[in-house]
């Protein structure tokens, strides 16, 4: 194991130029430069340099959400996700070991796919279990009864998990498929994963769900733990890289944003790289996929519907218009766009669990642009399980519970194209 | 210690102690701008009143500590940088106030409100702030007046200073006053209102002001003229010029910006040309369009080599993609650019790029031009790497040079960047001695103790122009 750097040299790059401040939600709502993308990249610089210590840089790398946002408007091309990944890699090395339950979590409970069988059981536990022994590990019992309650109310039912096989269209297939299930999203929403097998299905693709994947390591990269990230990566890619697909697709923004970026993790394995970049080249997010195809619509969605794009999906994938040109074809819709959209939700990974209180403030700021809107949207969709909770619990804090439905993208379309489902949008 | 008590006063002032910054990780966080060098404050307080400000500015005056306004920090040439350490007065969170007033075609902001958010806002009520410096989606109010700042629109609507009205400031000794009003003719006594604008935060903190606004245009048209030389490029400027046309926008693109769009996102554009020319104007439909056929004409008999009309708007923003890709695509090769906007009559600006040219080859720099034309602010930037010792002292004199000539040829040091710590040394070379003195006392009747900015404008002995960070 490579002792973790941090990356200076990216640093150096950043001109102070000031333009991704008003880009990143923490900044616009802590109202200070340290908790901005410039302040950061400068307080890594200062740290390698050692001007402050490991110690001094941990609260503002915490707090950044990692939504990225800073560097898409970026005019300099800073590479922001290579700094953040890098200080939370040194400062996980550095913490020595005090969070071993967050360790635990990240190296045995996500890729293991017995837990996460047994976890569908009971979400709710499931949820309780996990967040309160994080809020142990990070000593911040304070906060828990709001917050526990706050995503109990809004957790999804939980189902069956997608069945392992293939799914194929009734004509000659287009692309084969193989899908990306994801761990966490396979659990909580496996219905959004079912219909969006079906929809690749209508549309003419063959689609294989193939039990050999694992976790994507989106949490545990976030998290700093790279050896497992990379573990992860190599399973997985050595996973899809025996058959013989035209694309792996995947329906999480987050998830999608952690594998195209799989080539990145592997900077002095030649080989891995090479099997990385083959991965990376085929991983697509399902609206990529579903625009290039025809999907047979079978009613109108008469609905005012607005959309919250994940920023995993837009400011990583960097996939803008695609989702937007597919919310837009169905028909009936009317869509109106969310002011500040760019702006992240706020959930990002597990971040609303244990930065709550930033959490809020910053989902707060998203609703109030929500109201801001001149039509009231009856439905609000989303693209990544994280947006979709978060939001939903927006939803709940404004007390708009019962006029405004969050959902996943993918359910709005199976709806239009009349796939059967359980639940009515 | 003098700190010490100052902080405990501090605390009083402001009430919230969110908005006072002591750790570490903050002052680090207020030490620099966008242009060189790091200065770590003692203190950072972010008032959000106008009797906090003045209550802050009189503390200061007691104990002689040092305040640092700031608005968000992207001064090109050092403005806010707390170079004697003290309290940075971060103003850049103060934007409750943003009124429209159709009737009075004025706009009264809070200095920290953004200065697109201006134009925004004004735009929603049927009329445009025009100062739009490149940096408007980021920069406050309160730092464009204090620079003074301007953008392409500044050839036919003019920079910031040709827009405000009226002032509120606390002066260096923390009194409160107001200067001009809501009237756009006001003769009143000295225009202390011009006094402050452009005055680099050394002689008051401005906490409001009431800027004019301006009717929207109901329409605009782009137009793009490609030259094989760079010499007919400076002819075809002039000759629209001539005509009686005023374009809201004109830049300009060198063969080496060009050059480095084309090669950081291919958008088709003519690499072997030396030089290109974007041109906006903006009015009634019936007249541009008229004006717009002029332009093609004229540009075309001035030898250009191709001369492309939008049709539409999504046209135009595909010919202005160009130039605004210039910036990103200009550090790809090496991170640090020196942005510079040393300006000259318009008449000279042919003689400018031949100086600039020189300069380039004599010092062996990386120099690119692009900029606005139309008022000879033309931005040479020079892309160098930081870290590269050598280098930075070839441009350092590359830098000087630039200034020489500039003033050589009539024009000046800064067009809108200002002068800060960074062109300091150079004053007395365009304001001669006695000019720069009058200055001084200014300065000095304004800020007997030089409590605010100290360190800005006028040069310490012996200081020479730095452009590294230690
Ligand atoms: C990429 C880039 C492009 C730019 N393009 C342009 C351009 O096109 N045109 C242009 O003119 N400039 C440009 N600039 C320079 C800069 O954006 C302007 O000078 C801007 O006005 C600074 O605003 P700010 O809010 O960041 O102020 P700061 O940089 O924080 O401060 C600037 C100066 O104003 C003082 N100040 C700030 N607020 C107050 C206040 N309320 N009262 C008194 N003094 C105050 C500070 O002490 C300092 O001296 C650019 C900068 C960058 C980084
Ligand atoms: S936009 Fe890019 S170069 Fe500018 S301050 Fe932010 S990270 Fe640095
Ligand atoms: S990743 Fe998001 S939260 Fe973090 S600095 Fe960038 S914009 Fe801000
Ligand atoms: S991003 Fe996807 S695969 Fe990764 S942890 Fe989350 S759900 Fe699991």
């Amino acid at each position: 194991m490579t002792k973790a750097e941090l990356a200076y040299e990216e640093t150096v790059d950043c001109v102070q130029c000031g333009y991704c401040l008003p880009a990143c939600p923490t900044y616009l709502t802590m109202e200070k430069e340290t908790h901005s993308p410039r302040g950061r990249i400068n307080l890594v610089k200062m740290a390698a340099e050692g001007k402050i210590t490991y110690s001094e840089l941990e609260g503002p790398i915490n707090l950044c959400l990692g939504c990225r946002a800073c560097e898409v408007v970026c005019p300099t091309n800073v590479q922001y996700g290579t700094i953040l990944e890098s200080a939370k890699e040194v400062l996980r090395e550095n913490q020595k070991r005090t969070s071993t339950f967050q360790a635990f979590i990240f190296e045995n409970v996500l890729p293991n796919q017995t837990y996460m069988l047994a976890a569908r059981a009971s979400l709710s536990v499931y949820q309780q279990f996990g967040m309160q022994k994080i809020a142990r590990a990070t000593k911040a019992l304070q906060w828990l009864p709001e917050n526990v309650r706050s995503f109990e109310s809004i957790l999804p039912k939980t189902d069956k998990r997608t069945r392992r096989k293939k799914y194929s269209p009734e004509q000659e297939p287009i692309f084969k498929v193989g899908f990306f299930t994801g761990c966490v999203m396979d659990v909580m929403f496996s219905e959004i994963n079912k219909k969006s097998i079906k929809l690749l299905q209508a549309a003419g693709c063959e689609v294989t769900v193939i039990k050999e994947q694992t976790c994507c390591g989106a949490l545990q990269n976030h998290a700093g733990e790279s050896n497992i990230t990379k573990e992860l990566a190599r399973k997985n890619i050595a996973a899809f890289e025996k058959y013989d697909f035209d694309y792996i697709v995947n329906s999480i923004g987050g998830c999608g944003a952690m594998l195209v970026e799989y080539d990145r993790l592997f900077t002095d394995e030649e080989d891995w790289k090479k099997r990385a970049h083959e991965f990376v080249r085929k991983t697509v997010d399902i609206s990529v996929i579903l625009t290039q195809l025809k999907l047979p619509f079978q009613k109108e969605i008469s609905k005012v519907v607005t959309y919250q794009p994940s920023c995993h999906l837009s400011n990583v994938q960097k996939r803008v218009e695609e989702p937007v040109n597919l919310l837009t074809s169905i028909p009936g819709i009317q869509y109106i766009p969310l002011p500040h959209k760019e702006l992240c939700c706020g959930s990002a990974g597990i971040y609303n669990i244990v930065n709550y209180d930033a959490s809020m403030q910053i989902l707060d700021k998203k609703m109030g642009h929500v109201n801001q809107l001149t039509l009231r949207p009856e439905i609000m969709v989303a693209t990544n399980p994280g947006c979709h909770l978060q939001l939903k619990l927006g939803v709940v804090r404004e007390g708009l519970g019962e006029q405004m439905k969050v959902v996943h993208l993918v359910e709005l379309l199976a709806e239009a194209c009349a796939l059967e489902s359980d639940a009515k949008i | 210690m003098a700190l010490i008590e100052y902080l405990n006063s501090v605390q009083k002032i402001i009430s919230d102690s969110k908005r006072v910054l002591t750790e570490k990780v903050d002052l680090y966080s207020y030490s620099f701008d966008a242009s060189f060098g790091k200065y770590l404050p003692d203190l950072v307080v972010q008032p959000k009143s106008v009797q906090e400000v003045a209550e802050l500015m009189k503390l200061a005056n007691r104990y002689e500590i040092p305040i640092y306004p700031r608005g968000q920090g992207t001064s090109l040439s050092g403005g806010p940088l707390p170079v004697k350490g003290g309290i940075v007065l971060d103003l850049s969170q103060w934007d409750t106030k943003l009124d429209i007033d159709a009737e009075d075609m004025v706009a009264v902001v809070s200095p920290g409100v953004l200065t697109a958010d201006i134009n925004h806002a004004a735009m929603e009520k049927g009329f445009i702030y025009p100062p739009d410096p490149s940096s408007s989606n980021v920069s406050t109010i309160g730092g464009n007046l204090a620079e003074n700042s301007g953008g392409p629109r500044g050839l036919k609507y003019g920079v910031t200073k040709d827009y405000v009205i009226g002032l509120e400031v606390v002066t260096p000794e923390g009194e409160i006053i107001r200067t001009g009003g809501r009237t756009v003719k006001n003769v009143t006594g000295y225009d202390l209102t011009k006094l402050m604008v452009g005055s680099e935060g050394t002689l008051g903190i401005i906490t409001e002001a009431i800027l004019r606004l301006y009717p929207k245009p109901q329409a605009t048209r782009t137009l793009m003229a490609i030259f094989d030389d760079i010499v007919d490029s400076g002819k075809a400027i002039t000759s629209i010029l001539g005509s009686g046309i005023l374009p809201s926008k004109l830049e300009m693109m060198d063969n080496a910006s060009i050059r480095a769009v084309e090669a950081y996102e291919p958008l088709g554009l003519p690499v072997e040309a030396e030089a290109l020319i974007l041109i906006e104007l903006d009015g009634h439909p019936a007249a541009i369009d008229d004006e717009i056929t002029q332009v093609h004409d004229v540009c075309t008999a001035a030898d250009a080599k191709e001369v492309k009309v939008a049709q539409d708007d999504k046209e135009a923003s595909g010919l202005w993609k160009a130039r605004k890709l210039v910036s990103p695509a200009i550090v790809r090769e090496k991170p640090t650019k020196i942005s510079e906007d040393a300006t000259v009559p318009r008449s000279k600006i042919p003689e400018m790029f031949q100086r600039l040219k020189e300069i380039k080859e004599r010092y062996e720099i990386d120099l690119v031009v692009f900029g606005h034309a139309g008022d000879g602010n033309l931005h040479p930037n020079i892309i160098a790497d930081k870290r590269n010792q050598e280098e930075m002292r070839r441009v350092e004199q590359a830098v000087e040079e630039i200034f020489k000539a500039a003033i050589e040829l009539g024009g000046t040091l800064s067009g809108e960047h200002g002068i800060g710590t960074l062109k300091a040394p150079f004053m007395e070379m365009e304001l001669g001695e006695v000019g720069l003195d009058m200055m001084k006392r200014i300065k000095q009747s304004w800020d007997p103790k030089n409590i605010l900015n100290p360190g800005k404008i006028f040069a310490e002995p012996g200081q020479k122009l730095v452009l590294t960070d230690d």
